[in-house]
């Protein structure tokens, strides 16, 4: 199943897409982070030269990506809620927001048949700057993508 | 880079406009064919005053326009802009899609590499 974006309700936007793996898989490629910065990169000529996470309430994560040269983007925030392998709510802020207040996003998986549902749904502190973070997903850190997918199974 | 096909100012209503379900549900039924405004407010269960506000809504939006040589007025659904916007959501899903077939990627080489019956 490819990409779902739907608006659940006015403040959130939820991603939707299933993976053929096992629910464990797919929650440590979420939260180990020598495992993380190996898939969410964005377009071509990213890196991700920090990734770190403390995967417990209360914990921190950052993530930094860097193009050459010298251009960054970065973000981070604190867990809420942590149920592995089936739930993870964190805050989400970038270093450099473009949009007020901090968000809430929920990763729910589940597993059926050996493939695993996940939703990832982003609440926003209002309409208004949902809104906005929809305008301009080139600035969300939601970068416009290149398939690197060759690329990494020619590494295997 | 992202093409805005759409200006700013009518992303934001036609957003706005969305985000209503009864404005989404009447989208959907206009979709099927146009409609007075008289035979939108019982399936909606809604007065017709209510019906107009959220129509004039979606007009403005550019999401649906009324044919005015017609007696009965009725309201169709405006396929350019409609298609604009799901040509817009469709390249938003696109430039995530990449980060996620990255993943797919990764997740067939930790199968290969978790021992068999390893699970938590």
């Amino acid at each position: 199943m490819s990409l779902e974006i739907t608006l659940p309700s006015e403040r959130e936007i939820r991603f939707t897409r299933s993976f053929a793996a096992p629910r464990p898989l797919v929650f440590d490629a979420y939260t180990r982070p020598e495992l993380v910065r190996r898939w969410l990169l964005g377009p071509p000529g990213w890196t991700m030269p920090v990734c770190e996470i403390d995967l417990r309430v209360g914990g921190a994560y950052r993530y930094v990506w860097r193009k050459d040269p010298g251009i960054e983007m970065g973000m981070g925030g604190r867990y809420l809620e942590i149920v592995v392998p089936q739930r993870i709510s964190c805050t989400e802020q970038f270093d450099d927001p473009w949009y007020e207040g901090e968000a809430v996003g929920t990763i729910e998986l589940t597993e059926s048949g050996g493939r695993t549902v996940l939703t990832h749904t982003i609440r926003y502190v209002s309409q208004a700057v949902r809104d906005a973070v929809l305008k301009t997903p080139m600035e969300s850190g939601m970068r416009a993508g290149y398939d690197l997918l060759d690329q990494l199974l020619r590494s295997l | 880079m992202v093409q805005r096909v759409l200006s700013e100012k009518a992303l934001s209503a036609t957003f706005a406009a969305l985000a209503d379900p009864t404005r989404r549900a009447i989208l959907a039924r206009l979709a099927a064919g146009p409609a007075p405004v008289s035979a939108l407010t019982e399936p909606f269960r809604m007065s017709q005053p209510a019906i107009s506000r959220h129509l004039k809504v979606l007009e403005r939006a550019g999401l649906i326009s009324t044919a005015r040589d017609a007696q009965r007025r009725p309201r169709r659904v405006e396929p350019k802009r409609v298609a604009e916007v799901s040509d817009w959501l469709e390249r938003y899903r696109q430039s995530l899609e990449a980060n996620f077939e990255r993943l797919d990627a990764l997740l067939e080489i930790m199968k290969l590499e978790q021992p068999r019956g390893e699970s938590r």
